[in-house]
C-alpha cells in the first residue's frame, strides 16, 4: 500500500507528463497546419511536371530508345530502397509502419535472390532498419537540422540517387513514405521512382515543337521529376508525422487524465480511511476511560 | 487584346494562376513572347526574367532559374525551379545564385560544362542589366 506521500508524488509526476504531452499536441497541431499548407503548395508543380512528363514520355517511348532514366536499365537485379521516415519519435506508429513496409519489401526481394541497397532519410528509420539490414544501408540523410523543408532539401537526395544510378549501382529505385490522407489516417506507401511509372493517358498528346531537342529536354526533365517526387514524399511525410504525433499526444494526454483521476480517487480514499481510523482510535480510547 | 490561361509554378508554390495577354519567356534557345493561340511548344528555360502582361497594361516581372515552359492549347504553364518577383530580388540573392552556378560549373563533367558556363554567364549578365 503506497503511502499518501507516494501517491501525491505520483499524481504530481503524471500531471507534469500530461502538461508536456498536451503542449506537444498543440505544437503538432500548429506544425501540421503549416506542413499541410506546404504540401498543398507543392501539389500544382508536381502535378504539372507529371503531365508534362507523361506527354513527353508517350512520344519518346514509341520512338527511338528513350533515356535509361525513363525506360530503366532493362535489368531488375539490384534494388535501391529510399526509406523516408521522421527524425523524431513520440509519434505513434508513424515510423514503425513505414519501416515495416520497407522491411517486407526488402525481405521479399531478398527471397527472390535480388540485391538490395538502402538509403535512409531520417534517423528513426535508420535506427530501426540497422538491426536487420546493417550491411545493406549505404547512406543516411539527416534532416534533423532542417527547420522548414524546402525544395533545396530534396535536391541533394535526388542527386545522390541519380549519381548512383549513373554509376550503375542499382536498376530499380523505390521510395517509401507515409501518404497523408487525413489527420487520423496516414498510409505507408511504396512508389517506384526509377524507372517512373505513369498512368497511361488515352488522349493524344498535342504535337509539340521542342526547343532544344526532345531528348535534351527529357534529359533535363527526368532528374527534376525525381527531385520533385522526393520533395513531395518528404512534404507528405512531414504532414503525416505531425498528424500522427498529434493523435498520439492526444491519446497520451487523455490517458494521463484517466490515470490522474484514478490516482486521485485512491489518494482520497486512503486519506479518508486514515481519518476514520484515527477517529475510531480516539473514540475507543475515550470510551475506555 | 485576347487573353489566355497562364500558370507559373515553382516547387514551393503557385505564383501566378490566371489570364495573361502576353508573356515573355526566357527559353534556352532564345526569349520568346507567348500570345493567345500560340503553337504548342515545349522548351527548357535559361535564367532570366519572365514578363507577364495582364489586362490594362499591368506588367509583372519575375526572375526564374531552371525549369520548363509548356505551351499547349490549354495555355502556358511555366515550371520554374526557382522563381522570385523582381521587386524581392536583391544583390545578395542573385549573388547566391551566381555562387551556386559557379559551384555547379566546378562539379560539372566535360559535356555539362558548356551548359553550366552559359548559365553562369547569363546570371552575371542579368546582374549587370538589373543594376543591383
Amino acid at each position: 500500500m503506497p503511502s499518501l506521500k507516494d501517491l501525491r508524488n505520483r499524481i504530481a509526476s503524471v500531471k507534469s507528463t500530461q502538461k508536456i504531452t498536451k503542449a506537444m499536441q498543440m505544437v503538432a497541431v500548429a506544425k501540421l497546419r503549416r506542413a499541410q499548407a506546404a504540401a498543398e503548395a507543392a501539389r500544382p508543380y508536381a502535378e504539372r511536371i507529371e503531365t508534362v512528363l507523361t506527354n513527353l514520355a508517350g512520344g519518346a517511348v514509341d520512338g527511338a530508345q528513350g533515356p535509361k532514366l525513363l525506360t530503366g536499365t532493362g535489368a531488375q537485379q539490384t534494388h535501391l530502397l529510399l526509406v523516408c521516415t521522421g527524425e523524431r519519435g513520440l509519434c505513434g506508429a508513424f515510423n514503425t509502419s513505414i519501416v515495416r513496409l520497407a522491411r517486407e519489401k526488402a525481405n521479399a526481394l531478398i527471397a527472390q535472390g535480388k540485391t538490395i541497397k538502402i538509403i535512409c532519410v531520417g534517423k528513426k528509420g535508420y535506427d530501426q532498419l540497422r538491426r536487420t539490414f546493417e550491411k545493406q544501408i549505404i547512406d543516411l540523410v539527416d534532416l534533423r537540422a532542417v527547420r522548414t523543408l524546402g525544395y533545396a532539401n530534396a535536391q541533394p537526395i535526388a542527386k545522390k540517387v541519380l549519381d548512383l544510378f549513373e554509376a550503375g549501382e542499382f536498376d530499380v529505385c523505390t521510395l517509401f513514405y507515409a501518404r497523408f490522407k487525413s489527420v487520423i489516417a496516414q498510409i505507408p506507401t511504396a512508389q517506384q521512382l526509377i524507372p517512373p511509372e505513369f498512368e497511361k493517358s488515352d488522349e493524344n498528346a498535342p504535337t509539340y515543337d521542342y526547343e532544344p531537342e526532345e531528348g535534351e529536354i527529357l534529359a533535363q526533365l527526368l532528374p527534376s521529376a525525381v527531385a520533385v517526387r522526393i520533395y513531395r514524399a518528404l512534404l507528405e511525410n512531414m504532414a503525416s508525422f505531425y498528424g500522427s504525433q498529434m493523435s498520439a499526444m492526444d491519446n497520451a494526454t487523455r490517458n494521463a487524465g484517466e490515470m490522474i483521476k484514478k490516482l486521485t480517487q485512491r489518494y482520497n480514499r486512503t486519506r479518508q480511511a486514515m481519518i476514520t481510523k484515527e477517529l475510531i482510535e480516539i473514540i475507543s480510547g475515550a470510551e475506555a476511560l | 487584346m485576347a487573353s489566355f490561361h497562364f500558370e507559373l509554378v515553382s516547387p514551393d508554390k503557385l505564383l501566378f494562376n490566371g489570364e495573361a495577354e502576353d508573356v515573355l519567356v526566357p527559353g534556352t534557345e532564345g526569349d520568346f513572347v507567348v500570345l493567345r493561340d500560340h503553337a504548342p511548344v515545349m522548351t527548357s528555360l535559361r535564367p532570366g526574367i519572365v514578363d507577364i502582361g495582364e489586362a490594362q497594361g499591368k506588367h509583372t516581372r519575375l526572375f526564374v532559374r531552371g525549369g520548363f515552359a509548356d505551351v499547349s492549347a490549354a495555355g502556358l504553364i511555366l515550371l520554374a525551379e526557382t522563381a522570385i518577383p523582381v521587386d524581392e530580388l536583391s544583390a545578395e540573392r542573385l549573388g547566391g545564385e551566381i555562387k551556386d552556378a559557379e559551384e555547379d560549373l566546378a562539379d560539372a563533367t566535360e559535356d555539362q560544362k558548356r551548359l553550366a558556363q552559359e548559365k553562369l554567364d547569363r546570371l552575371k549578365e542579368l546582374k549587370d542589366a538589373l543594376k543591383i
